[in-house]
Formats: structure tokens, sequence, C-alpha cells
């Protein structure tokens, strides 16, 4: 049958877009080991490893590193707490507001990431609320609830009603059917969203840098050195440092969701 | 759930039950105090964080900013909206409406066929490298992909240096002296900026699309086949009426992100500001944040009629 062969053009198209999806993330891995430290030369005149020493003993990025990890670690549980909670209820009956409830969830990412971040600033500004690690946990945990809550959902959704009411039929309360019942079934798919969350915090930038104040996490550290650059392969480095670390929690959530039919279009 | 009245008695409301199984009942006989329960926490932070950080940047766009002092006034008035109209700031909505529209198209485009023959033809082994394939540059950090931008589009970057050995390095160069959208290189020129906006939000197209297409019944295809259309009019008549959903999703995502970003131009762009750096320099060096969030309520209004309009069209089932 005709339709089990694509047609060429459209194969072309296909590896076409991967490749122009993937190419440029691997440019930045030659670009670590180039000797050239003034200008973005190619092909690179030589090539060195001493870029991942001098990044190693850089001060001024563990600071930033451990407030990103910190940040990430705070707003992906706050996250996974609030989803959760949206995702059980949500999953339940019809009821009234549902449509909007789910269009409230989505509006953190659905609308650009500026709007959230000058709204925060404004509150702040309007509040007197002084910048600390706590106002960029809020306005991070904000955006990764709908991570959290598409997961849980969707495992929700497969699950169905019927196994919690054989647990009470099988007289659990109510606490007893959530910790036997349905946390083991829903433990991966939240492993998931929570790294997921954990991913999008610890990169997120444009909310951030209206919510931080003088505090530096590393992709604001990252963008100064692109504004401003001082040691252009030192940069390259902590790009691959970032690339591995937000590449494993991909990874990870795509075996655990039975390969990743849960995360899709999770979107960012 | 199901409706209690229909299922018999309730379980575990025997006289002397422990604090637990009390609830348990109570739950059982009120299905909707138990979802009350569970979205009230989420419900309050999203209310309270968004919705009222939401409320605070309307507010301060009502204020103004004293011209001589530069210290907000808080009165209530329309002055700082007035601003908005000044040819300045014109040139900058328009500016950057046109590029996400631009964003938009490419992105559908380019994402069409990937999305495609994801949902179409690759199968097992082949429908995860696709999967991942996708995942991965979605996840990848943001400022990783825009800084290796800078490396490609640099004057002395990748793509002169290729231009340059196939010959075709004076076609770059006409390409770069175009009125308005080129510039000094491409890191410097709308082209690039355009680039690098496509090449950030592909992704959030492509899966809405891929999802929508995978639910195109193969026999609707067949059929088309069937009634003797070719491949395009299948595509025109068949396919992409049922994928619309998925695609004006995508283009949510591609619109709003491109409208609202302001580190992207600011890296890899001309000087000329985009929204975003407007309303990002306002707050920050300019010390105007009342005109900024005034700026900043365009974007949400484009998003509002653009979110109606797709809900109208049932791209919230896509997503």
């Amino acid at each position: 049958m005709r339709s089990d062969r694509p047609p060429f053009a459209l194969t072309l198209g296909a590896v076409g877009g991967l490749l122009f999806l993937h190419l440029p993330i691997l440019l930045i891995f030659l670009y670590a080991f180039t000797t050239e430290e003034k200008s973005y030369q190619f092909p690179p005149p030589g090539l060195t490893t001493e870029w991942f020493a001098v990044a190693w003993n850089r001060e001024d990025i563990w600071p930033p590193l451990w407030l990103s990890l910190r940040v990430a670690a705070m707003s992906s549980a706050m996250a996974l707490i609030l989803g959760t909670l949206c995702a059980a209820a949500m999953s339940r009956a019809k009821f009234f507001g549902r449509d909007s409830i789910s269009l409230l969830i989505i509006l953190p990412i659905a609308l650009p990431g500026i709007i959230t971040g000058m709204s925060l600033r404004s509150a702040f500004a309007l509040g007197g609320i002084p910048f600390s690690t706590w106002t960029i946990v809020l306005g991070h945990a904000t955006f990764c609830i709908v991570i959290v809550y598409n997961n849980a959902v969707a495992r929700f959704r497969r699950l169905g009603p019927s196994l919690s009411e054989a647990s009470a039929d099988l007289g659990a309360t109510a606490f007893q059917t959530f910790r036997h019942v349905i946390l083991p079934n829903l433990g991966t798919a939240l492993l998931a969203g929570g790294m997921l969350a954990f991913a999008l915090s610890f990169d997120e930038v444009i909310v951030t840098t209206f919510t931080a104040g003088q505090q530096k996490t590393l992709p604001i550290w990252m963008l100064d050195e692109l504004v401003r650059p001082r040691q252009r392969p030192v940069t390259n480095v902590v790009a691959i440092v970032v690339v591995v670390a937000t590449f494993l929690p991909i990874l990870g959530a795509y075996l655990l969701t039975e390969r990743g039919t849960e995360t899709a279009g999770g979107g960012k | 759930m199901t409706d209690p009245a229909a299922s018999g008695s309730a379980p575990g409301s025997a006289p002397g039950a422990g604090l637990s199984e009390r609830l348990t009942a109570l739950f059982w006989r009120r299905p909707g105090l138990l979802v009350a329960l569970l979205i009230t926490p989420p419900l309050l932070w999203l209310g309270v964080v968004y919705i009222g950080s939401l409320a605070a940047l309307l507010w301060q766009s009502f204020y103004s900013i004293d011209e001589f002092s530069g210290a907000i006034v808080k009165e209530f008035t329309l002055k700082t909206y007035a601003e908005l109209g000044l040819q300045q700031n014109i040139d900058i909505i328009v500016r950057t409406v046109l590029m996400a529209a631009a964003v938009t198209v490419a992105s559908v485009i380019l994402a069409f066929p990937i999305a495609f023959f994801a949902a179409r033809y690759a199968r097992g082994r082949w429908k995860a490298f696709f999967y991942l394939g996708i995942m991965l540059p979605l996840w990848s950090s943001y400022l990783v992909k825009v800084y290796a931008w800078k490396l490609i589009l640099a004057k002395e970057g990748i793509v002169t240096w290729a231009a340059n050995g196939i010959g075709a390095g004076p076609l770059l160069d006409g390409v770069l002296a175009l009125p308005v959208i080129g510039g000094g290189s491409l890191s410097t020129s709308y082209i690039g900026t355009f680039l690098v906006f496509v090449y950030v939000w592909l992704p959030y197209m492509i899966l809405p699309m891929q999802a929508a297409l995978e639910r195109v019944p193969t026999s609707m295809i067949e059929a088309s086949a069937d009634l003797g259309a070719g491949g395009l009019r299948t595509l025109r008549s068949v396919i992409l009426p049922l994928a619309a959903p998925g695609i004006i999703a995508g283009s949510i995502f591609t619109f709003s992100l491109t409208l609202g970003d302001y580190i992207i131009p600011q890296i890899i762009g001309s000087s000329r500001y985009f929204i975003g750096q407007a309303v990002y320099s306002l707050q920050g060096t300019a010390g105007n944040v009342p005109l900024a969030a005034a700026f900043a309520v365009i974007p949400i209004v484009i998003m509002l009629v653009y979110l109606t309009i797709a809900r109208r069209m049932g791209a919230f089932d896509a997503l």
C-alpha cells in the first residue's frame, strides 16, 4: 500500500528538520575545545581541554550554580504538591468552572514569560516586598505547576476510577486508598513531572531577571557572559554542563512515563 | 465519580468509627467536598500569586511617572496609555507582531514534515528516535540554544565560512545588504533574530501538530485516495482541516513566546526594540515601571484575543 512508504520530499523535510534542531547544540561541544578566546572563529584554529580546568577554578560560577539548584529544588517540590492536587481534582467528575480552571493552569505558560515576570515585579513593587530566593521560587513554582499537572492528569486519566472503587469496596479508607493504590500508580508520573519541572526551573531566565533583583542564578550568569563576554570558551564549558544537566532528567522522564506517552505536549 | 445514591449504602459510617473512616464516608456522600478540598490550595496559589500579580500589573499601568523627578505618581490616569500611542512605541508593537506572525508561519512550514513523518510513518524504534529528537531540543537550555546561534551567525562563524567555501559569499553579502532585514552580519540583523526565534520555538509547534496528525484516521486518507484525490489534494482537503486544532495550538506557543521574548533580539538582532526589550529596559534602567506595565498589557490583550479564537476552534483539546 502506498501509505506505507513516505514520499521522498517528506523524508527529506523530516530529516532536514531534525538536523536543523540538533546541529547547533552539537556545535557548542566543538567550541568548548577551541583555542581561540576572543572571537567565534570557525573552524577553530586549534583544540585544547584547558577551559574545563579554567571553568572549574572560576570562583564566580559556583554561587550561581548553587542558587539555581536550590531554587529548582524548592520550585519543583512546590509544583509537585500543587500540580498533583490540581490533577486529582480535575480528573474527577465535571464541575462548575472546570474549563476556567484549566485555562488558569495553562495561562502561566500560554502568556509570554515577560508578563509573568513583569506582573510579579509590579506586585513586589506595590507590596514593598524585597527580592530574595523566595521571590524567585514564587515565580518558578507558578509556571512549573502545569508541567506536573500535565503528567499527573494523564496518568489519572489512564488509571480510571475502577481501582479506587475496588479499594473502597474492600473497606479501605480514602487515605489508605491514596497511600496504597493511587500513590504507587502515580509515582513514576510524578517523578517524571518533578524532573521536568526541575529542568525547566534550572534553565529559566526571563521571569527570573524580573524576580531576582541583584541575585545571580546560573542562567543569569550566562546571560551576563553573553552580553559582555570575558572568556568565551568558559561560557562554552558551562553551556555543555547545562546541556548534560538537563539531558539526564529529560531522558529519565522519558523512560519513566512508558516511553514518553504522557509527557508529549507537556510544553515548557 | 459514581453517584452514591445509585450504588447503594455508603461504606464505613458505623458509629464509633475513627476520624479517617468518618472522613472517607463524608467524601463518599459528598464527592464535591473532596474536589473542593483538593482544588483549593492550587487555586489559592494561582489566584493570589498569578492573578494577583496580573492585577498588580494592570493597576501599575494606570499610574504615571513625574517627568521631572522621575517618581511614580500614584494617581489613576490614562496618561501612560496615551504614551503608548507615540510613533516610536507603535513601531515597536508593529515590529513585534509582524515578527511573531512570520515566526509562526515559518514554524508551521518547517514543523509539518517532521510531525507528519513522526505521526504516520515512524514505527517502533524510529518512533522513539523521533520522539527524543523533538523532546531533547525542546527541553535543552534556552540560553545555550541562543548562544549556539551566536556562534553560528557571527561574522567569523560557520555560516560565513560555509558560504565562502561553496562560493556563495557574495550571495550572503547581497542578502545582508537588503534594506530593513539586512545588517552588518547575520547576528546583527532581523534575519538572524527570525532564524533564532524559529529554531527555539519550533519544537512547541511540532508536538501539538504531531498529536493532531496522529488522530487523523488512516481510513480517511485512503478514502480520499479511493475517490481519486492526489497527494496534495488529500493534504489540503483532508489532512490539514483535521489537523487544524493542533496547528492552532502550536501557533499559540510560537506566537506568544515570540511576543514576549526579550533575550533573543537583545543578543542576536539589530538594536531596534521589540516589546519585551521595551518592557525590560523601562522597568530597569529607565525606572518607568508604569509605562513598562502598560507595554506588558499589549501582549496580554493580543493573546487573550488569540486564545478566544483558538478556543472556538477547539485547539485546547490538542494541547
